[in-house]
């Protein structure tokens, strides 16, 4: 297990180096950052006050180390727009996404599992087309227009939850579903499969063979060996969405690391960007590296490298 | 699978020669699947749609006629519907059925290049990983799991922001983005072909490498492949949408489903039309291409129905 957890955290720390290189040399997509900032027209004497400004004058290779030091300890330089430095604007707005985030994953986890079991259970049921009818369906359709329709719907005909902001719960419910939806499907189709496979299995042939009820046998026995690779399915898919979040957070004006991102872009605010790219990679690598470490602890045949 | 069975010496039975070959097994499961057909005829219907737009549409989907903005579509009970603008127009006075026919040519354009770019990219390295295995492999499943961990629509709008947004520029952007499952399928159904003994076989023949890759996997895996492209066509069209919808996508006034809901936000809470139009045209074509993708796992690989 330690070779294992060892070797998985090498490759964990290994990935989210190249990943802040190739964070890094986003800005350099465009050719010259300083002319991406200053915009089209600006005077050749601007552009090159701008590239002395923010050091782009500089050595690539010099720039990156700096930047990357400057990351590990917490510091990822000042905004441009802000007048304030990067980590705090992002760990100010960073609380909210993942708050977002817990309810969209609860949302779907709440919605998807006793779908998946009910499904599992009665194989080709009503129940099993409805879900399956449901995933086909989510999966279909694009979120920011789910969101704009629940919009409608429960903010404007019916007036139940509030449209925008990030003041009280209610302005979660909405954002929360509409962020959450996505996922159901494929937690659904994990679960149904899961507990299709351990209730043929000889252990639960044998705890039906005892006597026992079949509620027990079901949620006692086979949902708890069904339910370990959901985890790390649901682990896997809230790093997705806190990187999903900034179309629901800008369409709901929450207040979020999402909504900074939408800001960022928006302003061509360089260090905003790359920092939020870094840090939501990050927080997708520790949660895999998490999700990983648990199964391998759960499942000993996993601990191959 | 693509497997021819050895000519057997001796006479055949009746039973033999009158069993409906393969080809005719596959094409009866085909038109027994409904999703495949529904999707299929969905489809069909956008992509002619698409194609013959200049000849079901009288109107251009840049001509604003600001005299005739805001028309409803024509379910609505208003002596502003008319039959001459059946879903409307926007507003700027466009028909919106002439502005929805071509939007489905983005819609399509961006969604095949840009899965065709992935999988090109997807296909070769999984193709690759799978068959070598060991250190290619290894390498080959370091590049997917740090291009998973960048977030996509995050990393698409900042790039699409720098370099500045053109239609060539959100295909090419897409396609770099989405190749992640094309080699996580392919990686592992080439791993599963390289184990069978034909390819041993080929290879104590002295085929070459790249002989067996083309002539002995890639007709094994293909019917994978074709499964993950209309899915990777989906996805790259639903964010295509999200990228119009954050005005970092198509630009205006291109007609694009995602930019025209963008365009009516303002408008959605006293014509909510104008945003369900285009939304259920985009849930259509992408629910088209999903049912397809998936009846086409279903009847290619019955034993995989899960």
């Amino acid at each position: 297990m330690l070779a294992f957890a060892l070797k998985r955290l090498g490759i964990a720390l290994l990935v989210a180096l190249t990943v802040s290189l190739i964070t890094f040399s986003m800005i350099y997509v465009s050719g010259d950052p300083a002319i991406a900032i200053a915009g089209e027209g600006a005077r050749p004497a601007d552009i090159e006050a701008i590239r002395k400004f923010y050091g782009f004058d500089r050595p690539i290779a010099l720039q990156y180390v700096d930047w990357l030091a400057g990351a590990l300890r917490g510091d990822f330089g000042r905004s441009y727009t802000l007048r304030q430095p990067v980590a705090d604007v992002i760990f100010a707005r960073l609380p909210t996404t993942m708050i977002l985030g817990a309810c969209a994953i609860a949302f779907a986890l709440v919605l998807a599992i006793p779908l998946g079991v009910l499904a599992a259970v009665r194989p080709n049921s009503f129940a099993d087309r409805f879900a399956l009818t449901l995933a086909v369906v989510g999966q279909a359709m694009p979120s920011f227009w789910f969101a704009l329709t629940l919009i409608l719907w429960l903010g404007v005909t019916w007036r139940l939850l509030p449209i925008t902001g990030s003041d009280s719960w209610q302005n979660f419910v909405m954002p929360a579903i509409a962020l959450g939806y996505y996922v159901t499907p494929a937690v659904m189709r994990l679960t149904r499969a899961g507990v299709l496979d351990v209730l043929s299995s000889d252990y639960i042939r044998t705890a039906r063979a005892k006597g026992l009820r079949p509620m027990t046998v079901l949620f006692k026995h086979a949902l708890r060996n069904a339910i370990i690779p959901v985890v790390s399915l649901a682990a896997v898919q809230f790093g997705f969405m806190l990187g999903g979040s900034i179309v629901i957070e800008t369409i709901f004006q929450i207040n979020g690391l999402g909504y900074l991102a939408w800001e960022s872009i928006q302003r061509k605010d360089l260090p905003t960007m790359q920092a939020i790219v870094l840090v939501l990679a990050v927080i997708y690598v520790l949660l895999t590296l998490a999700a990983d470490l648990l199964n391998a602890f759960l499942d000993p045949r996993l601990r191959v490298a | 699978m693509a497997e021819t069975g050895m000519p057997r010496a001796g006479m055949a039975s009746a039973a033999e020669i009158l069993a409906p070959s393969p080809g005719a097994l596959l094409r009866r499961r085909m038109f027994q699947h409904w999703g495949l057909a529904i999707g299929a005829t969905i489809l069909l219907v956008v992509v002619l749609m698409a194609l013959l737009a200049p000849l079901v549409s009288p109107y251009d989907p840049y001509d604003q006629q600001l005299a005739r903005k805001l028309i409803p579509p024509i379910w609505h009970a208003t002596d502003k519907a008319t039959w001459a603008h059946p879903l409307g127009t926007d507003h700027l006075g466009r028909d919106y059925l002439t502005r929805l026919l071509y939007g489905a040519r983005i819609s399509l354009l961006i969604g095949i290049s840009a899965m065709l770019i992935s999988g090109a990219i997807g296909t070769t390295i999984g193709v690759l990983a799978g068959y070598f295995g060991g250190r290619v492999d290894m390498v080959v499943n370091f590049i997917v799991t740090t291009r998973l961990s960048m977030p996509v629509v995050l990393v698409a709008l900042a790039v699409v922001s720098l370099i500045g947004s053109s239609l060539s520029v959100v295909i090419w952007v897409l396609g770099l983005l989405i190749w992640d499952r094309f080699a996580v399928v392919m990686r592992s159904a080439t791993q599963q072909v390289r184990s069978r003994e034909f390819i041993a076989a080929a290879q104590a023949v002295g085929c070459s490498t790249p002989r067996i890759l083309l002539t002995e996997v890639a007709p094994n895996v293909a019917n994978h492949l074709i499964v993950v492209a209309t899915l990777e066509m989906a996805h790259a069209i639903l964010l295509e949408a999200a990228l119009s919808f954050l005005g970092l996508g198509v630009q205006p006034p291109t007609p694009s489903w995602g930019l025209m809901i963008s365009e009516a936000k303002g408008l959605m809470f006293f014509d909510p039309w104008l945003i369900s139009i285009p939304g259920v045209a985009l849930f259509l074509l992408v629910l088209a291409i999903n049912l397809l993708g998936d009846g086409l796992r279903d009847v290619t690989a019955p034993e995989n129905r899960g």
